[in-house]
């Protein structure tokens, strides 16, 4: 039997507004426990909340950047559930009248097609406090630092089909908050989150199958192989001819599997209703056109730039896009360099390598874009080669240098062009090898190609590395006759 | 009220018709209020509340279709503040009230959905 797997995600993006939602506690993240919740924030009674411009200004931008309607008389609702970490007894939230209409997020796939996954709507609301389950002796701590950091909570339609397009969407997502710059969507840190709608059926078939939703997973890697799991379970349990229930499930990574949480009809009657402290938010035309004016080049459009302007593949343009900050690291080496294309290679390549072998964000990089860009010069003038400049990258980025040319002086890694040099090194290999210079001779054209290599490489490990080699072949091949 | 939550609070309650609320409607609305009941207040308020609902019903009756749902009553907008933090650490005197704290956290009974 042919199964589909069918996926709707809700990403949570915490927005970086400096203050809460509903109040005006700070958002900073790290700080001593309830040292930013106020008494809006711990719902003492009386207080009353007030809406945070910026949050509203976040949304809207948001839902400009993925061509949504936005709602101009949006709503706010109270999500009713009870859980200590919620003090208000429930959450301020949005349902009938979200403030983000249905938009579209499309996403690039590995074969270079491209699908258009169709977001239901986007939505504010405030973010829960945090529960701490250990070292209480029977009891629960709650920080409610976070309680009240602004969300938007972003619903796309159950168009994903398996676990890597649902992954390409969420990476999507999290290009177009960083771009917009609404969000630092750290996933390590809670920034961003997503559940997980899975459910399957079999292909051809019209209707869905009945869906388990896997809460809070916190990593592009673990969204992958969530919803890996949950699909296979789900088969086997149908196949062996059982029936999915529809329930909230957990994944735990280290066993890989999700676990039953609780069952969704009887626990999670929210009983929305609009919430009475607060007004319906008016959102003029004007301030829409006005942020209109405000969105930054997206991801989609740089990457098209990118491969007209620099004439870069699909490919490299879009890994070079994926983060705003890689695209502008990427656009001062390349002006530094005069040379895209390898400024497009060096970044995703010797660059890329470096920073995950050392488990650094690109914003931690030790080695700059001007750093890089200086580096690329001096292998378009010949000054190294290739080889020489992965020694001066790795000089670079262990700090032992301020710029390529300060460590290709210092450690003498300079290019020998000079044919007078070249022509003793070539010399004294011809003379030390002189089976080989027979066996050169006796050739015919095309074993002679390979052949000399034999001699590049030899002249190559004399000079460490830094003979020109286009010279040296050159050279050589008038030598050997 | 606005309609549309009526809509839902009578959805939640009964999908059918009002007038038969059964007792473990309200045993199940307690629960979610968490709300301890004996069964001679469910009694009662099954009373009470198929009285509300019978309202409901009345009010259904009323031709609304050319009546824009609204969300509040007040003809006016949400104001908005200045994103600015405002508000200090208070943490000390919020606290003094509080049953239970340790390391600057709210301790409550261990609950672990």
């Amino acid at each position: 039997m042919q199964w589909e797997t069918v996926i709707g995600l809700e990403v949570h993006v915490q927005l970086t507004t400096k203050s809460k939602i509903f109040s005006g506690a700070s958002t900073a993240f790290g700080a001593e426990p309830n040292t930013q919740a106020c008494a809006v924030d711990l719902a003492l009674p009386g207080t009353l909340p007030v809406l945070n411009e910026q949050a509203v200004k976040d949304a809207i931008l948001f839902g400009l950047a993925i061509d949504a309607d936005i709602c101009r008389d949006s709503v706010f609702e109270r999500k009713n559930y009870f859980y200590p970490d919620l003090p208000k007894g429930y959450q301020t939230s949005q349902m009938d009248k979200p403030i983000v209409g249905p938009g579209v997020v499309e996403i690039g796939l590995e074969d270079g097609s491209t699908r258009r996954i169709r977001v239901h709507h986007a939505h504010l609301e405030e973010d829960a406090g945090k529960s701490l389950h250990e070292d209480f002796s029977g009891m629960s701590g709650i920080d409610l630092n976070r309680a009240g950091t602004p969300l938007i909570e972003i619903v796309s339609e159950p168009d994903m089909r398996s676990a890597e397009e649902a992954v390409a969407y969420l990476r999507k997502i999290h290009s177009i908050i960083t771009y917009l710059g609404v969000s630092d969507g750290d996933m390590s840190q809670g920034s961003m989150r997503c559940d997980a709608n899975v459910s399957v059926r079999l292909k051809g078939e019209e209707e869905y199958g009945t869906r388990a939703e896997i809460k809070n997973i916190n990593s592009f890697r673990f969204v992958e192989r969530a919803i890996k799991v949950e699909a296979q379970r789900q088969i086997d349990l149908i196949e062996d001819g059982g029936r999915v229930v529809q329930e909230t499930r957990l994944y735990d990574s280290d066993k890989n599997e999700t676990r039953s949480m609780r069952s969704k009809e009887e626990a999670n009657d929210y009983r929305y209703f609009p919430c009475p402290d607060l007004l319906p938010v008016h959102i003029e035309q004007s301030l829409i056109d006005q942020l209109r004016d405000t969105l930054p080049e997206l991801p989609d459009a740089k990457r098209l730039r990118f491969e007209q302007q620099y004439g870069l593949s699909t490919y490299d343009a879009a890994l070079l896009t994926a983060e705003r900050c890689i695209a502008d690291y990427f656009e001062t080496a390349a002006s530094t360099a005069g040379d895209a294309k390898l400024a497009a290679n060096w970044v995703n390549g010797e660059l890329s390598a470096a920073l995950n072998r050392d488990n650094l964000h690109l914003s931690q990089s030790p080695v700059s874009a001007e750093q890089l860009g200086g580096l690329i010069q001096r292998i378009r003038d010949n000054t190294i080669s290739g080889k020489i400049a992965k020694q001066v990258f790795e000089a670079l980025w262990n700090g032992e240098g301020d710029s390529a040319d300060a460590v290709i002086e210092s450690k003498g890694l300079k290019q020998v062009s000079d044919s007078g040099a070249l022509e003793a090194m070539i010399d004294e290999v011809i003379a030390a090898n002189p089976a080989q210079v027979e066996q050169y001779r006796a050739a015919d054209d095309g074993k002679r190609k390979k052949l000399i290599g034999f001699f590049v490489g030899q002249i190559m490990k004399a000079s460490k590395g830094q003979a020109n080699p286009g010279m040296v072949n050159q050279l050589l091949g008038k030598k050997l006759g | 009220m606005p309609r549309s939550a009526l809509r839902r609070l009578d959805a939640a309650l009964q999908p059918g018709h009002a007038m038969s609320l059964a007792h473990s409607d309200i045993a199940k609305l307690a629960r979610l209020a968490r709300i301890q009941i004996d069964d001679s207040s469910s009694e009662e308020l099954l009373g009470r509340i198929t009285d509300i609902l019978g309202m409901i019903d009345t009010m259904q009756a009323v031709d609304t279709s050319a009546v824009e749902a609204m969300a509040n009553p007040h003809d006016a907008h949400q104001r908005l503040r200045a994103d600015v933090v405002t508000e200090e650490n208070q943490r000390e005197r919020f606290q003094a009230i509080a049953p239970a704290t340790e390391n600057g956290l709210y301790l409550v009974p261990k609950v672990i959905d």
